[in-house]
């Protein structure tokens, strides 16, 4: 009989302050959300201790929570493909480019974080609003005789969520790019490829662990968002976490903003079990080298 | 001479500018500098010294835009000049939002003073235990404030206060005057809000459930302080909302909305507007019959530094300074014109009652709207969102 092999412990010892962290700083805190979900809210603001199957019987069976976790998925899912687009295209050019200050493209995709998100978001209403720059300059053109309606709604939502997002998909690809053999194009073409055929068949693939990174990270960001359509959108665009910030900060009611929280962690949990099977999650490390 | 950690800093990089010294010098004796401040406790010791030669320190929360400016310029700088005590002022979205950070930390620790709005905001903290007993005799002012709108809050608490009335103005409707005019507005009144040719231009306040059933309240034709039909009321709330462009949820959201044209008609505080009007801006304004008044108060929260609090709210109550802060924020201070002479610019403000009465203000019942703002609220929140 084979002998068992003896397991390492040094991975363990390694790994042991990251998941003291994360036992400490999501396991126990989502664990007191878990507990809170079960609790009653007697009036606005007063909660009693109790274990009751009130607030996880609403989330289940009233239709309002289900669109809004309905428009949540589709909204994040469609923020995720156009950042995906719009994302592979800057960082292609940034892992191919001979610019010999490489480091000053990379400065300038982590620039915008160094500006408040809510200021950047509020920055659209001054590009896309009525007296914004876009309308200013295709009313002046004489392209326009009234301003285009591009503000407060699904659209400036999207592009606010993109803005916010876009740096995370590039950053993500980027890292995979650059990890790729430089020699692999080149060998495609001379193997009779087009540089089209190249791309797709050798570039693209390999790049995949990056771009799947990438899009896990910004599905999970955008779903989890209330602020952006808050500041961006009209009365119609919102997702889950503004029903979480409405139970919480506006009906006082924690038990309830205790269940949608914990429902929106296992929704988002489940997505990404679901994708880590399709996509392979391992593979996902490849992305960061 | 002993110098500061800045000034010899400031020294060095002088030197590197000069030629003095090169950079790996520089960054080797600043790279010292910083162990060294580290180890012996650094900037934190120096603030901490500082802090504590200070005085006490005050945690205010209010509104934010031209309200914040107008009481850091006329009321915080002032008293910290006078008193050497520092007023740390922050903005909130509405006072859930500070209710809600209180119960998460457990704690009052860095919440002290709230520019709580209405009466019934009052007789919540004053419920939840957050209430504090002011000694008036340390706030001689408050002599000077006007009775009728001290009467609500000793409603409350007969025996003692938590807060002292501050100033009160009005939710009416502000329109774009270059879009809708005077007369169409008089005409409509509370209807402009519902007025289905500004489609896309009318803005509404989301942050409130009790304002925008108000509103609903006078466009089903019921008294606002009475309801007794609140399908009626959400019926008009959801016909409104099929019109609305953007529910605005802070008082710089609402300017800036109506200052850049995005909206015509919307409802707002009667302050915001007059700021709006001030920086010439073509808005107009209009009280409805039975528009929404309101009146806002400086709570003092459980916990806080009692003798400095009632001392800063005794200068907030000069009259000096309450009619410089109620110019700058644009709303009538608490102040009895009977008592205390008001300037013109007071006397033009939207909601000011030279009476000192308020007998010509609508405000909102706490008996009738406090019993069903927890089904209600979560209604509208609904509602809001297209339910």
């Amino acid at each position: 009989m084979a002998q068992a092999r003896e397991i390492d412990p040094r991975p363990w010892y390694l790994l042991s302050p990251a998941l003291l962290a994360i036992a400490l700083l999501v396991v126990v805190p989502m664990s007191f959300i878990l507990v809170y979900s079960f609790y009653e809210n007697i009036d606005l603001g007063l909660d009693a201790p109790a274990f009751q199957f009130g607030n996880w019987r609403e989330l289940l069976t009233d239709g309002y929570y289900h669109d809004a976790i309905w428009k949540t998925f589709r909204l994040s899912a469609i923020v995720t493909v156009l950042a995906a687009v719009l994302g592979y295209v800057p960082a292609y050019f940034i892992a191919n480019t001979r610019f010999r200050h490489k480091w000053l493209l990379l400065l300038l995709l982590i620039l915008p974080f160094w500006v408040s998100f809510i200021i950047r978001t509020l920055s659209w209403i001054h590009i896309m609003g009525n007296q914004g720059a876009i309308n200013g300059l295709l009313l002046w053109l004489g392209v326009i005789d009234e301003p285009l309606p591009m503000m407060f709604n699904e659209f400036a939502v999207i592009v606010g969520f993109i803005h916010v997002f876009l740096p995370y998909m590039i950053l993500n690809v980027y890292v995979s790019l650059e990890g790729i053999d430089r020699n692999l194009e080149p060998a495609a073409r001379t193997l009779g490829c087009t540089p089209w055929q190249a791309f797709l068949e050798v570039t693209l693939p390999l790049s995949l662990p990056g771009l799947a990174a990438g899009c896990l990270l910004v599905f999970v960001l955008t779903a989890g968002s209330y602020v952006t359509p808050l500041i961006l959108g009209g009365p119609d665009d919102f997702l889950f976490g503004n029903l979480i910030y409405d139970a919480v900060l506006s009906e006082l009611n924690w038990p309830m903003g205790a269940t949608l929280s914990f429902a929106l962690l296992v929704l988002l949990g489940v997505v990404v079990v679901v994708y880590s099977r399709f996509m392979r999650l391992n593979q996902l490390s490849k992305a960061f080298g | 001479m002993k110098i500061d950690s800045t000034k010899r800093y400031e020294v060095l990089r002088e030197r590197l500018g000069n030629g003095d010294v090169d950079r790996r010098t520089f960054f080797r004796l600043l790279g010292f500098a910083g162990m060294a401040a580290g180890v012996s406790g650094g900037v934190m010791t120096g603030l901490s010294r500082r802090a504590l030669a200070a005085g006490t320190e005050l945690h205010f929360e209010g509104w934010g835009g031209v309200v914040s400016e107008a009481l850091r310029k006329h009321a915080f700088d002032p008293y910290e000049k006078k008193t050497g005590n520092t007023v740390i002022d922050a903005t909130f979205g509405g006072e859930a939002e500070v209710l809600t950070k209180v119960r998460a930390a457990g704690s009052t620790d860095g919440h002290n003073i709230l520019h709580s709005s209405g009466v019934s905001w009052y007789k919540r903290w004053v419920d939840a235990g957050y209430g504090t007993e002011l000694n008036l005799a340390n706030i001689p002012n408050v002599d000077n404030v006007m009775d009728s709108i001290m009467a609500p809050f000793r409603a409350i608490t007969p025996d003692s206060l938590s807060a002292v009335p501050y100033d009160y103005g009005t939710t009416g409707i502000a329109y774009n005057t270059e879009h809708v005019s005077r007369e169409q507005a008089e005409k409509l009144g509370a209807d402009l809000l519902l007025a289905k040719e500004l489609k896309g231009k009318i803005g509404g306040w989301g942050g409130d459930w009790a304002n925008r059933a108000w509103y609903g309240a006078l466009q089903s034709g019921q008294d606002p302080n009475d309801i007794e039909d609140w399908d009626a009321v959400w019926d008009k709330v959801r016909e409104h909302r099929s019109l609305v462009l953007k529910y605005w949820s802070s008082g710089a959201e609402l300017m800036d909305l109506l200052a850049k044209g995005e909206i015509w008609v919307t409802e707002a505080w009667s302050g915001r507007v007059a700021a709006l009007q001030a920086q010439g801006h073509p808005i107009g304004y209009l009280d409805p019959k039975n528009g929404l008044a309101w009146m806002e108060s400086m709570f003092v929260l459980k916990g806080s530094p009692m003798a400095e609090a009632e001392e800063l709210l005794n200068f907030m109550l000069d009259p000096q300074t309450a009619i410089a802060v109620a110019e700058g924020q644009k709303y009538p201070p608490s102040l009895d014109p009977q008592k205390v002479a008001m300037t013109p610019v007071i006397e033009k403000l939207p909601a000011y009652d030279p009476t000192g009465k308020l007998a010509g203000l609508v405000f909102r019942d706490p008996d009738k709207w406090n019993p069903v703002e927890k089904q209600q609220r979560k209604a509208w929140n609904r509602i809001k969102k297209g339910a």
